[in-house]
C-alpha cells in the first residue's frame, strides 16, 4: 500500500514538474508547481514529517505561490517568446543534464544500500511538539538568525518595490 | 510474479533510494528549466522546484536516521525560500518597471 501511494504521488510530482518546464505561459507553470508541492507534502506525510508537510502546504503551496501568481497577474505576463538557441547549447545541454542526473542517482544508490525500507508509521518524531522542542533548544540560534533574515527580506522587498519619492 | 510475492513486495515498504531518485529527477528537471526557460518568473519557479527536491532528501534522511534535525533543515530551507521569493519578486517588479520586459535575454546590461 505504501508503495502504491509513493508511486502515485511520485508520478504526479514528476508529471507536474515536466509540465512546469514545458508550459509556455507562466500561470500554467505556477499551477503545475502547486501540484508538485502538494504531492511532495503527501510524501513528507508518508515519511513521518507531519509538521513539514503542513508547513509545505501552508507556506509553499499557499503563501509563496500566491505571491508568484500575484506578480504574474500584476505584470500581465504573457506566453514567452521562443527563439533559437545556440547550436552548442542544443548539442551539449542534454548530455550534461543526463550526466548530472546519473551522478545524483549514483550517489543515491551508494549512500544507503543497507538502509531499511520506509514504512508509514515507522518514524513518529516529526510532529509539532518534537519540532518545537528541537527548534527552541538545539536550534535556538539558527531560529533567531532566520527571524532577522526574514526581517531584512521584508525591509529589502519594501525598499525595492516602493514608488520613488521625488 | 505470483500474487503472494507481489503482495509481499507491496507491503515491504519503499527503499530510501527511491525517494532520493525522485529528488534527483525533480532537481534535474529544475536545472533544465532554469537553463532553458526565458521567462524570468518561470526561471524563479524552477529554483523553487530545486529547493523542494533538496527538501525531500532532507526529510528522507531524517526518516532513515530517526532524527528530527533533517526536518529542521527542511524548515529553514522553506523560510529562506520565502524570504528569497519576497526579495526576488520585488527585484522582478523593479526590472519590469524599468525595462518593460520579462525576457532574461533582454536584461543584459552587464554583458560586454
Amino acid at each position: 500500500m505504501d508503495l502504491l501511494i509513493f508511486l502515485l504521488f511520485a508520478t504526479i510530482a514528476v508529471i507536474c514538474a515536466l509540465n512546469l518546464v514545458l508550459q509556455k505561459h507562466p500561470i500554467s507553470s505556477a499551477l503545475s508547481l502547486v501540484g508538485v508541492m502538494a504531492s511532495l507534502a503527501l510524501l513528507y506525510l508518508q515519511l513521518g514529517a507531519e509538521f513539514i508537510a503542513m508547513a509545505q502546504i501552508i507556506v509553499y503551496a499557499g503563501a509563496i505561490m500566491v505571491l508568484f501568481v500575484f506578480v504574474i497577474m500584476l505584470l500581465n505576463a504573457g506566453a514567452e517568446a521562443t527563439r533559437g538557441r545556440s547550436w552548442m547549447a542544443q548539442i551539449v545541454g542534454f548530455p550534461v543534464l543526463l550526466t548530472l542526473f546519473g551522478l545524483l542517482c549514483w550517489f543515491a544508490q551508494r549512500t544507503s544500500p543497507t538502509a531499511e525500507n520506509v514504512k508509514f508509521g515507522d518514524f513518529t518524531g516529526g510532529g509539532a511538539q518534537q519540532i518545537g522542542y528541537a527548534l527552541f533548544t538545539d536550534y535556538l540560534l539558527p531560529f533567531e538568525v532566520t527571524s532577522i533574515l526574514i526581517l531584512i527580506a521584508i525591509v529589502g522587498a519594501i525598499v525595492l518595490a516602493r514608488k520613488e519619492l521625488d | 510474479m505470483d500474487p503472494a510475492s507481489a503482495l509481499q513486495a507491496l507491503n515491504s515498504g519503499i527503499p530510501i533510494a527511491w525517494y532520493l531518485t525522485l529528488a534527483a529527477v525533480l532537481f534535474t528537471i529544475g536545472v533544465a528549466g532554469f537553463l532553458l526557460r526565458r521567462n524570468i518568473i518561470t526561471v524563479f519557479m524552477c529554483i523553487e522546484l530545486m529547493l523542494n527536491a533538496v527538501n525531500l532528501t532532507f526529510v528522507a534522511f531524517a526518516h532513515q536516521h530517526r532524527d528530527v534535525s533533517g526536518h529542521l533543515y527542511a524548515f529553514f530551507v522553506m523560510v529562506v525560500a520565502a524570504a528569497e521569493a519576497a526579495v526576488g519578486l520585488a527585484i522582478i517588479l523593479t526590472v519590469f518597471k524599468n525595462r518593460s520586459t520579462l525576457n532574461i535575454d533582454e536584461i543584459d546590461t552587464l554583458k560586454n
